[in-house]
């Protein structure tokens, strides 16, 4: 993985970048070998790079201060959540600040009339929930990270989850944020409203990768928690006829909240690891619905009779809390049960539902073609896949194998009409891939958005877009960007 | 006025925006009483359904196509546009076909949205041409895609100012088999926004809450399949017992409510000037409290959507500065004072002048659409 080569600009003055760093935020900027250590990499543990110095800031005012002495320095500056991107989001180069927002974790205003959320964007996804689940509301995007994950990162990244089909993503749950631009002004998007006078400045933030500014503050949309939920397990002996069920549920207009999909090797490590008493099968879905309890025996009453015409291998109906969980147990463990037998890369492309029986089947055929092995799991309700290739980080040219085998799925992911990522983030994982997603000119255009926000391109650069495309600008040879 | 420009495929459409050198008026179907100044460019000729998965529920068609013949196709296979695209021809007296393009382009939402979102939250990927007739891809045709940044929700609701739209791919949810509408009756405006507030904060999935203070109407709406919706209608019934007896309206229509066609050009408030304001829904009350004496008011969105209708030439903004949120002139003759779009706060406005600046440099695209100091580049 390339990196730009770090700033001599930044590194020969480092000494007096750090005085001005620590005079704004007084016993607040880590510098100490040791310690910034911890922050050389997220959870996209192959690359690592200790930072010039990690800036903890309280405040969205400490922030600005921060941003503005890096602004005027020309130091590159890296945003972190809680460090759990497996693109690389965070991944730091010599000559940057990590500015994290771990510190900033404070609940400013529950607003249950108007179903809102305020917070501080260090605060962890599940513990948004935490705050309003006893008045009966919950905070729907689930990254399966979120028990760690920042909703700093969340926004960052887009972040999905399991519920997608039915809540959406964290743009569709997003109502404001409070930003810091490179340049250290403080602006406010969105809030208790709904929708954007102007253009739509808080869509476009969503997703940017802490590209654009640093997120400090975010309103955020909570929902009534539905009466109760169930689902079901239905084993197919092959992915295609699984795949079919899917688009047969959704077409019949029954709208889960999750239909996840797990293949034949996925089931056997999961079954190996966590013992649920999953069926010998191929192909595995798990269905949920939501509602009272005779609303939810009569989905699941219309999503068993349209899986009977399907020949499933089983159908094992949830009656009761403990069923349910028993029926999620290996779901929820599968990165857990891979971790244990292999090392692994979990990629994240997105396809079209239509799609899922040719790329499964490509898929296969590029494991044997590469001689890794690879496990399905994924959220087959809106496509988003999860492929895992095992390969053992041990043997010599394993990583760079398994590497390559995971562009070529993403390629296929794209060919197929899907895209590159569906909830990870491109990051320094994908930034090279771009190109055969993009055109040029739609490259430019996205970072003309760039050049708006951060003209002199410090914050976050070199992730995303390829660094060949992107050079000149953070070189500051492009006079485009200078506003 | 020039003969208008109706580019029949998006090649031709990148040609007559990469040969201008002079502003283009761009329109969908003309429908929603907005337009820059300059050579009419109508995007009616591109037109059709490039695809439609209803099984995946995906739905990509060309940025021409009439919103009936989306809506037509959708129904045959038991789906729709969740976001209830609204039709403001009544309103505003406009005869045109109210387009796919068109809607997006606005973010034109309905009562659904408090609910499931506006239109850019079912928007997943556009194809447009930019002021410099470069053809630009963002976002796709999946639900779930972080793939670089999401240009898809700027373009929608930027009224053809940053590029002019050639295809949208849109995510669509399934039509319910039953509609049931609570009505509760004479609440204070107060008192109904609670309501409107404890329903939606119920676990009944209320798709609509608005309050008609001229009927004296509060209502909410349950959709799905028919057990399910009975069974949440009465639950829903019982929460709100404490603001009186509800009456249950089978199958209600919420079409009037949507366009507000009680306030039709040809209609009693005909005359007057009519304003939609987004605000926080419990500041609803007090904001209504401000207005000037005499004016007509609906509430929507669970009260986050005021609609008003006041004497022509009133600036409304000026009775609403506590308020955070924002109002749009939606009918009312153009002005120098009083803007359509509420004014961004400085810094924000800076960002969206040098978005502009980027996507259409020679500032043809549109210019005026989004205020006085838009498409100048």
């Amino acid at each position: 993985m390339q990196m730009p080569e770090p700033r001599r600009t930044v590194l020969d003055r480092a000494p007096h970048i750090l005085r001005r760093l620590e005079a704004a935020l007084p016993g607040g900027i880590i510098t100490d070998p040791t310690e910034t250590r911890a922050y050389e990499c997220d959870a996209l543990t192959a690359y690592r790079c200790p930072p010039l110095a990690v800036a903890l800031p309280r405040t969205t005012q400490e922030v600005a201060a921060l941003l503005r002495v890096c602004h005027a320095e020309g130091v590159p500056v890296v945003p972190r959540g809680a460090g759990t991107s497996l693109a690389g989001g965070s991944l730091p180069t010599a000559d940057c600040v990590v500015l994290g927002v771990a510190r900033m974790n404070a609940v400013l205003e529950t607003n249950l009339p108007d179903r809102l959320i305020r917070v501080q964007t260090g605060r962890t996804n599940l513990s948004v929930t935490g705050a309003v689940e006893a008045q009966g509301f919950f905070y729907a995007p689930d990254p399966s990270s979120q028990l760690a994950c920042a909703i700093a990162g969340n926004i960052a990244m887009n972040s999905g989850g399991a519920h997608c089909l039915k809540y959406g993503v964290t743009t569709n749950n997003l109502l404001g944020v409070t930003m810091v631009t490179m340049a250290g002004e403080v602006i406010e998007l969105g809030g208790g409203h709904l929708d954007a006078p102007g253009y739509d400045l808080l869509g476009l933030i969503c997703g940017s990768e802490g590209q654009l500014g640093i997120v400090t503050e975010a309103t955020l949309r909570i929902l009534p928690k539905p009466e109760g939920a169930r689902p079901v397990l239905i084993g197919f002996d092959n992915s295609e006829v699984a795949g079919a069920c899917v688009s047969d549920i959704i077409r019949a207009g029954v709208l889960p909240v999750a239909i996840e999909f797990m293949d034949g090797p996925c089931i056997t490590a999961c079954e190996a690891f966590a013992k649920a008493g999953y069926p010998d099968c191929e192909a595995l879905l798990i269905v949920e619905v939501e509602g009272s309890d005779a609303e939810i025996d009569q989905q699941l009453r219309q999503i068993t009779d349209i899986a009977r015409r399907h020949n499933p291998v089983e159908i094992r109906e949830s009656r009761s809390a403990e069923e349910s969980q028993r029926i999620w147990l290996g779901r929820k463990s599968a990165f857990g049960a891979m971790g244990q037998i292999n090392d692994y890369m979990c990629l994240d492309g997105t396809i079209p539902v239509s799609a899922l029986p040719m790329v499964l089947g490509r898929i296969e055929a590029l494991s044997d073609e590469y001689g890794l092995k690879v496990a399905n799991v994924f959220h087959a309700g809106d496509g988003n896949m999860h492929p895992l290739i095992l390969f053992d980080a041990n043997t010599p040219g394993q990583l760079e194998t398994c590497e390559a085998l995971g562009a070529e799925i993403l390629k296929l992911c794209v060919e197929a009409g899907g895209c590159l990522t569906g909830e990870h983030g491109v990051g320094v994982e994908k930034r090279d891939l771009m190109t055969h997603q993009f055109t040029a000119e739609d490259l430019e255009a996205q970072m003309a958005i760039k050049d708006v926000f951060d003209p002199n391109w410090l914050l976050n650069p070199a992730k995303v877009f390829p660094l060949a495309i992107s050079a000149s600008r953070r070189e500051g040879t492009d006079l485009r960007g200078a506003a | 006025m020039t003969a208008p420009l109706t580019p029949a495929s998006e090649a031709e459409l990148a040609e007559a925006i990469t040969v201008a050198t002079a502003p283009l008026s761009i329109d969908g179907g003309a429908t929603r009483g907005v337009r820059g100044a300059g050579t009419p460019l109508s995007t009616s000729g591109l037109r059709g359904i490039t695809l439609y998965e209803p099984g995946a529920l995906t739905l990509v068609a060309q940025a021409g196509t009439p919103l009936a013949e989306v809506e037509a196709t959708l129904a045959a296979e038991g789906q729709r546009l969740a976001f209830e695209p609204l039709d403001l021809r009544a309103v505003l007296g406009t005869t045109g076909t109210p387009t796919l393009g068109g809607a997006i382009a606005a973010n034109a939402s309905g009562p659904r949205r408090i609910a499931v979102g506006a239109a850019r939250d079912f928007l997943l990927g556009v194809r447009f041409v930019d002021g410099l007739g470069r053809v630009i891809s963002n976002g796709g045709r999946v639900m779930k895609n972080v793939t670089g940044y999401d240009l898809v929700k700027l373009l929608a609701g930027s009224w053809g100012t940053l590029g002019v739209l050639s295809e949208v791919s849109l995510k669509v949810l399934p039509r319910p088999e039953t509609t049931t509408t609570l009505v509760l009756h004479d609440l204070s405006l107060r008192d109904a926004v609670a309501a409107l507030s404890a329903g939606l904060g119920s676990p009944f999935e209320v798709t609509g809450a608005a309050h008609l203070p001229e009927t004296g109407e509060t209502l909410l709406r349950i959709e799905g399949q028919a057990a399910s919706t009975a069974y949440r209608a009465g639950r829903l019934a019982d929460t709100l017992a404490s603001f009186g007896a509800a009456e249950m309206r089978e199958g209600f229509d919420w079409t009037p409510i949507r366009d507000v066609t009680g306030w039709a050009q040809d209609g009693p408030h005909g005359g007057e000037d009519i304003w939609r304001l987004s605000v926080k829904p419990s500041d609803a009350p007090a904001l209504a409290a401000r207005l000037p004496e005499g004016a007509a008011l609906r509430l929507d969105w669970g009260g986050g959507l005021i609609w008003v209708a006041v004497p022509p030439g009133t600036d409304l903004r000026a009775h609403l500065a506590p308020f955070a949120g924002h109002a749009t002139r939606v009918r009312g003759a153009a002005s120098d004072t009083i803007a359509r779009l509420h004014p961004e706060p400085a810094a924000i406005a800076a960002l969206s002048a040098g978005i502009k600046a980027r996507f259409d440099p020679r500032g043809l695209l549109n210019p005026g659409a989004m205020g006085p100091d838009q498409g100048t580049g």
